[in-house]
């Protein structure tokens, strides 16, 4: 008991924190695009289930990594143009076309991996990869540069998300059509197509996401793999106030909580584990609450927006 | 025109979703006289390599046992949310069936409130041992202590370091069972073998299973073992670092040859061959039964791609011969 918190100990569950984070950071940062410019998809787990449907199912076939996190690039960026031509081109309440998005890509991704696959297999996923010299660094190597290749992207995806959102015109275009869609038309900024364009790149995320579940981190796929995860995602983003950095601290900081709870049964705590297992929830409820004093969602979000002509 | 629009992308997207969510296999004509007609609801997928594809390989027995055109069978699986399997457990009971299985412990409120109203409907369900004293229900249970114990014994014995790890769902029913029976079975063999056990807080959460066991290997585990269908999260890392893993509820070798060592399979045809002769003769329920090592419900399977030592498997042999014939006490749920 008196090893509880060695320094390996400690390594152990930043590594194992990153791990855990990395879905959640490639659906939190696609959603947070859409919902900076007005579109709350509540459909990214029923995405995400897709995405990794088609990258398992790729791998599983021929083995082709790289292929895998095309297609599931791809699936993820159709099912974001769905979502973009319910809510935006017609207009639907976004909260219900969403969860139509979601039953969608849970139904979909279990009646392919039925007729496709029918049972329970593993595939040989992206390896580790440990990064040349930055993995040798003591503490910090083993934890940030001992990981596959698809964890190192969704943290190298933060900072460019930064840029893009903070310093380009683009990102200035999604934030103005987020805030004031009106004001922004009467600018010449076409509404629909940033959304159209967000949208898509979150549901292209999403697929990401996917894959980083089914051929990096699980390698396998059953039926709800995500079990919920792209929800959380949802709920980050808010706990980051629709700011990347912020996202990326939230989903380390669930991520930790998560590793953890697991940690403290392992060795033995008497905490019982339906305690143990609701810290990262109570967690996120507590920092949404104290998060919502504290900013403002974009003022157009969730709002469909139409012309009046 | 816009309102229209909406309208129509919604109906796609519901008929899209009812025939991607629907039965796994079309309903059975009905008829009045003729084969055996049995409905099966499950929370999981029937290849789940756990707890339902365990009910769905023994309806597939039976099925070959009694002939295709004695014995029919639809299944609904993957029906978690358990409003929806109440509502498919009424419309099977309306239909032209003689026996509904509801697969899950969690569908029993359901049961308790439909059974008394289709009075002429024999229905099973489980785990659990609780008929509600309806005269038209029967339950089944496992006690997979049993095969938790002998797996225990098992790794116990191949254990080297010390270590071993239990990935856990939700702290009831048969996965607590299997669990604390796991434990029994080791401290019983080697009370110097710590046994680190977790529960994830949900039976389907795969990565939270493969967390779990990346965890276990870190606090030094070789051998390990887990219990729902989230486990392949967790056989999945075994496999990748080379540590040895029990099943439980479904044979699991087939996702990593090199490491399982052995699996408690649930065989539910045991039971359903006993409901299925009182049906036939008239009794509708009433009584509850439950999978044990003594009636062949429960059996070690091991897997002939692991060279098991003969002096180890002795062991386990031992140890369940001991449980049949009432010489080895577990003392988990009364055994």
């Amino acid at each position: 008991m008196e090893d509880l918190f060695t320094g390996s100990v400690l390594i152990g569950l930043l590594a194992s924190a990153i791990r855990l984070a990395t879905p959640y950071l490639y659906a939190a940062i696609g959603e947070t695009f859409g919902q900076r410019s007005g579109v709350l998809n509540l459909g990214v787990d029923g995405i995400m289930l897709m995405g990794a449907f088609s990258a398992f199912y790729v791998v599983f076939k021929t083995g082709d990594l790289v292929g895998g996190v095309l297609l599931a690039a791809l699936v993820g960026l159709l099912m974001g143009l769905l979502m973009a031509f319910i809510s935006v081109t017609l207009s639907a309440e976004q909260g219900i076309s969403g969860i139509g998005v979601y039953l969608f890509g849970l139904g979909m991704s279990d009646l392919l991996f039925q007729k496709l696959i029918n049972n329970v297999q593993t595939v040989s996923g992206f390896p580790v990869a440990p990064i040349p010299l930055l993995s040798e660094i003591p503490v910090l190597g083993p934890i940030l540069f001992r990981q596959n290749v698809l964890v190192y992207g969704a943290y190298i995806l933060v900072p460019i998300a930064w840029f893009v959102l903070n310093k380009t015109t683009l990102g200035l275009k999604i934030k103005a059509v987020g805030e004031n869609p009106e004001a922004a038309d009467t600018l010449g900024v076409s509404v629909s197509r940033i959304r159209y364009f967000t949208v898509s790149l979150g549901g292209m995320l999403s697929g990401i996401a996917g894959a980083s579940l089914s051929i990096a981190l699980l390698n396998v796929f059953q039926f709800n793999l995500t079990n919920g995860l792209g929800f959380i995602a949802i709920a980050l983003v808010y706990f980051g106030g629709w700011r990347p950095t912020w996202v990326l601290l939230g989903s380390l900081i669930f991520s930790f909580v998560n590793a953890l709870q697991i940690w403290v049964q392992v060795v033995g705590l008497p905490i019982p584990s339906d305690i143990a297992v609701m810290t990262p929830y109570i967690l996120t409820i507590v920092v949404l609450v104290i998060s919502a004093q504290r900013v403002r969602p974009p003022s157009a979000l969730s709002k469909a927006y139409e012309r009046l002509e | 025109m816009k309102k229209f629009g909406k309208l129509v992308v919604l109906l796609v997207l519901v008929a899209i979703l009812s025939t991607a969510c629907g039965a796994a296999e079309p309903a059975a004509p009905a008829a009045s006289t003729g084969p055996f007609k049995v409905a099966v609801v499950t929370p999981s997928a029937i290849n789940d390599l756990a707890f339902s594809q365990s009910m769905y390989d023994a309806l597939l027995a039976i099925q070959a046992e009694m002939g295709a055109e004695n014995f029919e069978f639809v299944v609904s699986d993957s029906m978690f949310v358990v409003d929806d399997a109440s509502s498919a457990i009424r419309d099977y009971a309306s239909q032209d069936y003689n026996l509904i299985v509801a697969h899950g412990s969690q569908y029993g409120a359901a049961l308790q409130e439909i059974a008394p109203d289709f009075p002429g409907v024999s229905f099973a369900w489980g785990t659990a041992g609780d008929t509600f004293n309806l005269p038209n229900v029967f339950a089944y249970e496992a006690f997979s202590q049993e095969g938790g114990y002998v797996s225990g014994v098992l790794a116990a014995a191949l254990n080297k370091s010390g270590v071993i790890g239990v990935v856990g769902p939700v702290e009831v029913g048969d996965a607590k069972l299997y669990v604390d029976g796991f434990v029994a079975g080791v401290n019983a063999t080697n009370a110097d073998i710590t046994v680190n056990v977790n529960y994830t807080g949900s039976f389907s959460d795969v990565a939270l299973a493969s967390e779990a066991a990346q965890t276990h290997i870190g606090a030094g585990a070789d051998v390990m073992t887990g219990s729902a269908q989230m486990v392949v999260g967790a056989v999945g890392v075994a496999k990748e670092k080379g540590v040895l893993w029990f099943g439980t509820q479904a044979d699991q070798a087939s996702l990593a040859p090199d490491i399982v060592v052995a699996c408690q399979i649930y065989d539910w045809a045991v039971v359903l061959r006993d409901i299925v002769s009182l049906v036939n003769e008239g009794t509708l329920g009433g009584k509850a039964y439950a999978l044990s090592l003594e009636n062949e419900g429960l059996k070690m399977v091991y897997n002939p791609g692991f060279d098991l030592p003969a002096d180890v498997k002795a062991l386990g042999d031992a140890a369940a011969k001991g449980i049949v014939d009432g010489t080895v006490t577990i003392g988990v749920g009364g055994k």
